[in-house]
């Protein structure tokens, strides 16, 4: 069988089919719970950084959110999995697709966190400070006028963020977990396709449709986001 | 109105203000002019505590403002302050940008807030720019629609902060005309500027600032006439 043959036999035989599409599904569920869990963490995580140190409250807090960053960020992605499968919820009967989101939305929620963080330090002081003058609370200053400036800035280095983090879900099959990349492993056996080329081209084609899908979504969005800034 | 006692600002071991002691009845148009860095937007920022006094308090109305216990919003809103470089919210229409405040801070319902939004957009020609957001206009413009922003809250006094630095020439003479109106109908004002011709034409009182101090004041005509201290009379031989 040429290649060819094997590649179009993915797509046609039930069940080779099924398992990539099994381990699409796994792929997706973990990104997009990863996703949802990053950005809400990010978010709070960022709040907190730049909040007033002044208030004595907030110190413990802020130490916290910043031991975090500093941890994830320095440890490579694998062994924080590694960590959450074997230690932490090495539970049996424990799901597995809750620790890897888990796993994947606490390692995204660092990254996003400093891009939001960056994103609301870049916005000009001026306009907290025209908040401010007329009257407006700090909170109201934020919600109203600093964060959908922000966000605008941040859309495009988040997009970026989910797309580094679909990819790098890959390495689940590290703690057995059947995703887009294990299924094309599994039917390059033996007893499959015996063939590591064709289903590695298939697996490599669903990732880059759903990085191109999510690339054009990011686009359309900051183009609204943009209504603003025409002249 | 304002009775700024011993006010003293540093930034870090650098004295910015050094005690000053100043009262702005109502309205009075207070002129401040002086050279760069002689601490005029700091001294203007203390008013509405943008800045906090080092040392000092501020009594606004009776109210110390520099006590932390006050509630320096509903403070703010009883000031405007207009800004060098305009700071409308770019993220938003200029209706918006003008209802934004009285109707967060529960001033006004949005009704009440949109009809004075069109009020003032109507006294200043730029009706037509309701629905435009601030990258489509001038710095004119922009600099009107900062002003009657300020308006909106229905303040007892404004604060201008070299609101015609950063304009090309020919859009001064607007932005100067809406405050010489808005002088006109008896507005209490504070304004940082080097317009001479408005400090003559419209101030009931300039301050000279230099090195954080308040040098020399008077009523303009007999301050440009007749200044006194070498200080000043350097500096207008600069800026006349
Ligand atoms: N936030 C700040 N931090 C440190 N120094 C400042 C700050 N704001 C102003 N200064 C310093 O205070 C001095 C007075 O500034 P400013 O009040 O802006 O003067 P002016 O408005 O008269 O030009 C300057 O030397 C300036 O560098
Ligand atoms: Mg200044």
């Amino acid at each position: 069988m040429s290649f060819l043959e094997k590649f179009t036999l993915i797509f046609t035989n039930a069940k080779y089919l099924e398992s990539m599409l099994t381990g699409l599904k796994m792929t997706l569920v973990i990104s997009v719970g990863a996703a949802a869990l990053g950005l809400v963490l990010g978010t709070i995580v960022a709040l907190v950084g730049i909040a007033q140190s002044k208030n004595p409250l907030m110190k413990l807090p802020k130490l916290i959110c910043a031991v975090y960053v500093t941890v994830i960020r320095g440890t490579p992605m694998a062994l924080q999995l590694f960590i959450m499968a074997f230690v932490v919820f090495a539970i049996r009967g424990f799901p597995l697709e809750v620790t890897a989101i888990i796993a994947f939305g606490i390692n995204s929620g660092a990254y996003v966190s400093e891009n939001i963080r960056g994103g609301i330090l870049s916005v000009d002081i001026g306009q907290t400070e025209a908040g401010r003058s007329l009257g407006l609370t700090a909170g109201a200053t934020m919600r109203y006028i600093v964060i959908p400036q922000a966000v605008k800035n941040v859309i495009p280095s988040i997009g970026n963020e989910l797309i580094a983090l679909i990819k790098e879900t890959s390495i689940v099959s590290m703690i057995g977990m059947y995703d887009l990349t294990a299924a094309s492993k599994n039917l390059a056996s033996g007893q499959n396709l015996a063939n590591y080329l064709a289903p590695m081209t298939a697996a490599a084609l669903f990732y880059l449709a759903i990085v191109y899908l999510l690339t054009f979504a990011v686009k359309k969005i900051e183009g609204r986001l943009r209504q603003s800034d025409r002249r | 109105m304002i009775d700024v006692k011993h006010l003293s600002k540093s930034f870090g071991d650098h004295l910015v203000l050094d005690d000053i002691s100043e009262h702005i009845s109502p309205g009075e148009k207070v002129v401040v002019i002086g050279p760069s860095g002689s601490g005029k937007s700091t001294f203007l920022r203390c008013l509405n505590l943008l800045e906090t006094p080092t040392s000092g308090s501020i009594i606004f109305n009776g109210q110390e403002i520099t006590d932390p216990k006050i509630d320096i919003n509903a403070i703010r809103r009883q000031m405007g302050m207009v800004f060098q470089h305009f700071n409308l919210f770019p993220n938003m229409t200029i209706r918006k940008n003008i209802t934004l405040a009285p109707v967060q801070t529960k001033l006004m319902s949005q009704e009440e807030a949109d009809d004075t939004a069109t009020a003032l957009l109507r006294r200043v020609n730029l009706e037509e720019k309701a629905d435009a957001y601030p990258a489509q206009l001038s710095g004119g413009q922009k600099q009107r629609i900062a002003i009657v922003r300020s308006l909106a809250m229905k303040p007892q006094l404004m604060l201008f902060d070299e609101p015609t630095s950063a304009l090309d020439p020919e859009m001064v003479g607007e932005v100067l005309a809406v405050m010489k109106e808005l002088a006109e109908e008896g507005m209490t004002m504070v304004v940082v500027t080097h317009e001479m011709g408005f400090a003559r034409e419209v101030g009931t009182r300039v301050l000279f600032m230099d090195g954080g101090k308040i040098l020399e004041q008077n009523e303009p005509h007999t301050f440009f006439a007749n200044p006194k201290q070498p200080r000043t009379i350097d500096f207008l031989s600069k800026v006349l």
